[in-house]
């Protein structure tokens, strides 16, 4: 089995079990079979691929030329290995997790929801996997697509309405912004590859760089960096299982993976530091930090809270690649790990507080964790991580981020790390000590007899908590594809 | 002095551009389905007249080989007004049994009436 | 000794057939043999592209009769139009295949013959427009296929079909008449009708007035032929009150036959120095595209006749057709023109599965497709399909003529145009996305739904379309490959 061979497996068997699913569709048990199965295997052959990339291969599959000029490859390398790993691995987690969910709430039209979840999952792979801006875009606009239904699942106004911003805003910021980018830096630079060291050096200059790079950024929309990031909390409409995917698994993911790989293998960060007279991305990440850590602060609503908390996150990646220093994008890669299995776990905890209490509201969760130790056990570990605090793994991620940050003496992306670790702890703590010490409000409401959540949810979050210490300690792979990828 | 000699030396073709011009002017001014037939009729006519003028050459005979002759008028531009006259026949027939029916369906051909009522869905 | 005569075979087969299936009055007999033309036409279009591409100077010259040109007419294919016969017969038989129960169930059996008669007419018609070389032979095939047009129209079962073919028939009929004021101008001044002919004769009268004014004359009326803004007025409710197989057909051959006329008399006739470099018609058809791409596209947002919308997306889409001819460079042209032929299987794909819905549904308005995303899955998956081609999301063909204008409008150093481009097709997304969502995400219609499935072969001829949609989206060889060398011959100018 070739490492080529790897690849187009890693794209197929999500595709074939999507097919799968829809062929065998009504019936329960084995729907949920074939997705676990897929998973597996899917998880199986990334494991395979890891091995080769960590040894310093860069296997690659031939190209297929779709119009002049334009083709679509693949080509395996360390950001997306890292990237791959994170979506397979929690992909299992979070089928068993869905399971459990869409079990314990009687959701309706469960055969699409797997089968959507299965081709976002290969479009996730696709963009890990792909060799140039072309294969990626492709990918990623599978990935908006594929989400979307699962976006829309409930079917309620709300969902529809949530929905369509989802997919305006993103068909929109890549449509309007990102594919122009593409198509100008083929143009400028007669290719489109993933090259480490960018393809853009020497062929583009002055104020253009600035204005490619913010066509480049804010076309990502994935990567809600604000103000692209409205779709976010309206795709909280979604039930619990698809908002884990779409804020650690998948689709954020996508986002701020592609904003890493365009410094990276497009501008090159050596040159973009070079080039770009004034940085501007620094400043308008770290503002995203900051206003929507303030949001979040101010949301009742658990879910909500948790969706501007992943915005605050993800400009933490952006944030720490675009100081275009190696330590610090070695941080935001391995953030990309650290914040997947955290938020999967705070997401996790939401939906199994709503499955079990159905609360939604934070100032509801007094008390909760008496009756639901193991979820809040996990949510306490999983905020632990968000905040940044040992023994986890954003513990390590900030820490490289901080040290990059100092490195090159940027002051006010130390001010936004420490600042916005303070908010964290502001909006996150509150929650864990109200569930555990505070007692439950005397009004009693129809559900207050209740228990732990389904037995797939509590296991699922056990692991994805368990992960995040996991990755504090035994975190020498990533750290190896943080190094390759910057490239020391 | 000059203008009026050529104006009255081209009167086919100041003939032809009224024509033109008082078709088209029925067509988009005339409400009612028929007159507005007869406007498209008139402005076809004007381009029938456009071609067969400067068929005639001026000198020739009409164009059947004869002894003695060496300058004939074109014969082609008759050929294909005779073909754009039969295009107009017949766009005019389909025109008027469309308006035909168009009174059976809707019980009018005044344009404002049918448009007052429900086209646009 | 067939292959010389192939020329004259494919107008005069589709020619006959019509005249047959008008005295035959049986409405399966008419349909059988309008299938049986329809499936010859791709064959003798194909056999001709291969003669094109096998000669040296790539021009086939047929004279019709034995009389030679330029007093004959002259039959005259280069690559530009046999690209255009092959897609227009293989609509056709496309189409041909899907109709008979679609026909039958919206036009009524007694009446059904006349539609084969008249689509064969069109067929004649369009085909003609495409093969001949002499300018007065246009038109007599553009009237041809125009009258059989505003019959096809006229026969759909909303009585507002009747009026919108009168109103097509006026305006078609001043946009023909217009063309032939050109011809005529341009005929005085040259003495010869042959395209080739007056391509060489033109040189030194180029700018003279009559010869300016024929340019503008014969612009106008294909214009409206072709339904460029502002003059598509007659289109949207052509398309949309018409049967579902006639807009269908429509949709995918008469304005992109149109378009191929424009082209010719742009490029092979007076030539791109005269029309792009000297009159400002670049900067006037851009105007009119962009405004078409935006226009009509918003248009199309509000419409709650679902097939009104996409008559409205029809004419957004022809602006960025014309927008590559605006273009005027090889990337632009070749966008254009292979998106003259992705549109094609787009809105065929659409205007198919909407037949399948009217036929099994009788569905008009939006609102009547809530929830059939569940009952008719596969119908509406052809629609999302083609819908997302239309919308230009990478892999499907719509993305492909994008990529080529948005490369051609960078060319020409328009970064306003490539912005433009693409916003415009997020307007697309606006309008697909509610069909979208009200089909699947919404609680099914109270509408009855008869209980025979959608025929086989209505069901499987939309999807060959939808599935072509994506197949030309990634082999784009023979699409793009055609239309690059094409866009080339007619860059090239007049030989």
């Amino acid at each position: 089995m070739t490492a080529e061979q790897l690849i187009y497996i890693m794209l197929l068997l999500p595709v074939l079990g999507a097919v799968g699913i829809a062929i065998v569709g009504r019936i329960e048990n084995i729907q949920e079979a074939v997705t676990l199965a897929t998973a597996v295997g899917l998880l199986v052959a990334v494991l395979a691929l890891l091995e080769v990339v960590l040894a310093g291969g860069r296997p690659a599959t031939g190209k297929f030329e779709i119009i002049q000029g334009v083709e679509l490859y693949f080509a395996a390398e360390p950001l997306g290995m890292l990237f791959a790993c994170v979506a397979s691995s929690l992909w299992i987690i979070n089928s068993i997790y869905s399971i459990g969910y869409m079990r314990g709430n009687n959701e309706p039209r469960q055969t699409s929801f797997y089968v959507c979840f299965a081709v976002a999952i290969a479009g996730a792979m696709g963009v890990s996997m792909a060799g140039n801006l072309f294969t990626l875009f492709l990918f990623y606009e599978i990935l908006t697509l594929s989400t979307y239904p699962l976006v829309t699942h409930k079917g309620t106004d709300e969902a529809r309405a949530g929905g369509r911003l989802y997919l305006l805003l993103l068909l929109g910021t890549s449509m309007a912004l990102l594919l122009p980018a593409i198509i100008w830096t083929g143009v400028i630079a007669g290719t489109m590859d993933f090259v480490p060291g960018g393809i853009l050096s020497g062929k583009i200059s002055g104020v253009f760089v600035a204005v490619l790079l913010g066509l480049y950024m804010f076309g990502i929309g994935k990567a809600a960096l604000m103000p692209v990031h409205f779709w976010l909390p309206a795709a909280m409409v979604a039930p619990t299982p698809v908002s884990a995917l779409l804020h650690a698994v998948a689709v954020v993911k996508a986002g701020v993976f592609t904003v890493v790989k365009v410094i990276i293998y497009v501008f090159g960060y050596e040159f973009l530091a070079s080039a770009l007279d004034f940085n501007w991305l620094v400043y308008v990440a770290g503002f995203t930090i900051i206003a929507a850590s303030l949001v979040a602060l101010q949301q009742d609503n658990l879910k909500r809270r948790l969706a501007y908390s992943t915005v605050s996150q993800l400009s933490y990646v952006v944030m720490a690649t675009a100081i275009l220093a190696p330590i610090s994008i070695m941080g935001a890669v391995l953030h990309i790990a650290a914040h997947a299995f955290g938020k999967i776990t705070l997401f996790f905890a939401a939906g199994s507080i709503y499955t079990a209490a159905h609360k939604t509201e934070i100032s509801q969760l007094n008390g909760i964790g008496r009756k639901m130790p193991w979820t809040m056990g996990a949510f306490a570990i999983a905020a632990i991580s968000m905040i940044g605090l040992p023994p986890t793994a954003g513990f390590m991620s900030k820490w490289y981020m901080l040290m990059g940050a100092i490195q090159v003496e940027h002051y006010f992306a130390i001010g936004v790390i420490i600042l916005s670790t303070l908010l964290n702890a502001g909006y996150f703590m509150p929650i864990v000590y109200n569930a555990f010490f505070k007692q439950p409000d005397s009004k009693k409401g129809k559900h207050d007899d209740h228990g732990e959540a389904p037995m797939p949810i509590v296991i699922a979050l056990t692991a994805t908590a368990i992960g995040t210490v996991l990755l504090f300690f035994f975190s020498g792979v990533p750290l190896e594809l943080a190094q390759q990828v910057v490239g020391k | 002095m000059n203008f009026l000699f050529d104006a009255f030396a081209h009167f086919n073709y100041f003939i032809t551009i009224f024509l033109m011009v008082s078709g088209l002017y029925i067509v988009v001014a005339r409400g009612n389905m028929v007159k507005k037939l007869v406007g498209l009729s008139l402005f076809q006519t004007s381009v029938y007249l456009l071609y067969i003028s400067p068929g005639k050459i001026l000198g020739g005979t009409p164009p059947i080989i004869a002894e003695g002759f060496k300058t004939y008028a074109n014969p082609l531009p008759h050929v294909l007004i005779l073909t754009a006259i039969v295009v107009g026949v017949a766009t005019l027939a389909l025109g008027l049994a469309l308006v035909v029916r168009i009174n059976e369906a809707f019980g009018t051909i005044e344009e404002d009436e049918l448009f007052a009522g429900d086209l646009d869905e | 000794m067939i292959e010389a005569q192939l020329p004259a075979l494919q107008v005069i087969i589709p020619l006959f057939g019509a005249v047959l299936t008008a005295l035959v009055r049986h409405d399966k007999a008419s349909w059988g043999i309008a299938l049986i033309v329809s499936l010859m036409m791709p064959v003798i279009s194909f056999a001709l592209l291969q003669q094109v591409l096998a000669t040296e100077t790539g021009i086939i010259s047929y004279a019709l009769g034995g009389w030679a040109p330029p007093l004959g007419i002259e039959y005259r294919i280069d690559l530009a139009n046999a690209f255009i016969l092959l897609l227009v017969s293989v609509m056709g038989a496309l189409v041909m295949a899907y109709a008979p129960r679609s026909v039958t169930a919206e036009i009524g059996r007694d009446r059904a013959s006349w539609f084969y008669t008249m689509y064969l007419l069109c067929l004649t018609g369009l085909l003609g427009i495409a093969i001949t070389g002499d300018a007065f032979n246009i038109f007599v095939f553009l009237e041809v296929s125009s009258l059989a047009t505003y019959v096809l129209i006229a026969l759909g079962k909303d009585k507002r079909a009747v009026l919108s073919a009168y109103q097509y028939l006026i305006i078609g009929t001043i946009g023909a008449t217009f063309y032939v004021i050109g011809i005529g101008l341009l005929y005085v001044m040259t003495g010869t009708l042959n395209l080739a002919d007056i391509a060489n004769r033109i040189g030194n009268i180029e700018q003279t007035r009559t010869v300016l004014a024929a340019l503008a004359f014969l612009t106008v009326g294909i214009s409206l032929k072709l339904a460029l803004f502002p003059l598509h007025v007659w289109l949207p409710n052509a398309y949309a009150y018409a049967p579902s197989v006639a807009t269908a057909f429509l949709a995918s051959t008469a304005t992109k036959v149109a378009v191929y006329l424009l082209l010719r008399i742009f490029f092979s006739v007076f030539g791109v120095a005269l029309v792009f470099n000297t009159l400002p018609v670049s900067e006037i058809l851009l105007t009119l595209s962009v405004a078409a791409m935006f226009g009509a596209s918003i248009v199309a947002v509000f419409q709650s006749n679902v097939k009104r919308m996409l008559a409205y997306s029809s004419v957004a889409q022809i602006g960025y057709i014309t927008l590559g001819i605006a273009l005027a460079n090889q990337t632009g042209l070749t966008g254009g023109i292979v998106h003259l032929f992705n549109h094609a299987l787009i809105k065929g794909a659409l205007f198919l599965s909407l037949g399948c819905l009217v036929y099994r549904m009788g569905i008009v308005k939006i609102e009547d497709m809530s929830g059939i995303g569940r009952r008719m899955p596969y119908t509406m998956a052809a629609f999302t399909v083609a819908g997302l081609s239309l919308i230009g999301v990478p892999g499907t063909v719509g993305f492909v003529s994008k990529w080529y204008l948005a490369q051609g409008a960078f060319e020409n150093g328009l970064w306003w145009l490539v912005a433009a481009i693409m916003l415009s097709s997020l307007i697309a997304v606006v309008y697909i996305g509610r069909v979208i969502e009200v089909a699947y995400f919404r609680d099914v219609t109270a509408k009855p739904i008869t209980p025979n499935r959608v025929p086989l072969e209505m069901l499987g001829v939309t999807w060959l379309l939808a599935a072509a949609t994506i197949y030309f989206g990634i082999d784009t060889e023979l699409t793009a490959g055609m239309a690059s060398k094409a866009a080339e011959i007619l860059l090239a100018g007049p030989k």
